[in-house]
């Protein structure tokens, strides 16, 4: 029987066991592993905005790529109005996609695999969106759930789909980040497996598919955290923009 | 039809078994995902055929479409696994 591919998700504590009353708030690998992805962030932009020459090195200028695309994403989706909420979408970027792409090394832990993780994120957003969007428009914000131009009719039905589509809004958020993470990393656990039970002789046809699916979950950890920073993008431009 | 005949006759059916039907059965969502991703990426590849021009443009909102479709799958592997790791 192959080796159970959920055990690489298993959350154990490193040194000692700290508690705080009923909280438990001991040093595990996930902590680990989002330390060394804060981190890592932190290095590589410190040193990568360290030059500030005009003709940029390669740090530069891959911090600069990446400053560019979040700028050019938040202003295309979310508009000018956006511009002081930079800060926040880029951290958030920059943390999901480390977290992502330093679980695909092997041995690894993926943070963003544990649905506690992108909760915690996706409630933030949402509960700031919904802030913001008060804040900004007073009782006037609660208009998001009547869309213009629908027959009077049909609007009861539809305020009613608004309002849970709207409070459906960070549970689909963490769902996808967390089960997209997930599932590939079953899949490329089981993929594995395969090439131990199928041996020396029948083992290379799932080792190319490893191979390809590792290609296709790099791609995945990108694309997770790039929808990521545009949904939020795009919750944040319904609330600066209201019926625009 | 064996299956509806043991659980009226026992009154219930074996937990593991009906766990595994269960998980078996909330994958099936994955299919409507492949149906959807595959409708995306046909969509784009022939507009992009059409205007070639426009392609490059509208490549973020087709990566944005194929993670959101691939999600709605995966909700149903979420149920899957809460089926069988969960209960």
């Amino acid at each position: 029987m192959a080796a159970n591919p959920m055990h690489q998700f298993q959350v154990y504590r490193l040194g000692p066991e700290i508690k705080l009353g009923n909280v438990d708030l001991s040093f595990t690998n996930a902590s680990l592993f989002m330390l060394i992805s804060a981190l890592s962030i932190c290095i590589f932009l410190y040193f990568g905005s360290k030059q500030k020459s005009i003709i940029p090195g390669r740090l530069q200028l891959i911090a600069e790529l990446f400053y560019n695309f979040i700028a050019k994403m938040i202003n295309d989706t979310a508009g000018s109005k956006a511009k002081p909420y930079f800060p926040f979408i880029f951290t958030l970027f920059m943390f999901v996609l480390l977290c992502n792409m330093i679980g695909m090394l092997p041995y690894s832990f993926t943070v963003t695999s544990h649905i506690i993780v992108t909760l915690v994120m996706a409630l933030f957003i949402f509960i700031a969106v919904t802030i913001i969007g008060f804040f900004k428009h007073g009782l006037k914000y609660l208009s998001i759930f009547v869309p213009k131009g629908v027959p009077v009719v049909l609007l009861p039905l539809i305020t009613v789909i608004e309002i849970i589509s709207y409070l459906s809004r960070p549970v689909s958020l963490s769902v996808r980040l967390f089960a997209n993470m997930m599932a590939g990393h079953t899949m490329l656990k089981v993929f594995g497996s395969f090439v131990i039970s199928l041996g020396l002789l029948g083992g290379w046809l799932p080792l190319s598919f490893s191979v390809a699916l590792t290609g296709l979950e790099i791609l995945v950890a990108f694309l997770q955290a790039y929808v990521f920073a545009i949904l939020t993008c795009i919750y944040l431009n319904d609330a600066l923009n209201l019926h625009h | 039809m064996h299956l509806i005949f043991t659980i009226k006759k026992g009154g219930k059916m074996e937990l593991e078994a009906a766990k595994m039907i269960g998980a078996g059965l909330a994958a099936i969502a994955l299919a409507g995902a492949g149906v959807g991703i595959g409708i995306i990426f046909g969509n784009y590849l022939s507009g992009a055929m059409r205007n070639p021009s426009a392609a490059q443009k509208q490549f973020p909102n087709l990566l944005l479409g194929f993670a959101l479709a691939e999600a709605t799958g995966l909700f149903g592997l979420v149920v899957a696994l809460i089926i069988l790791f969960a209960f």
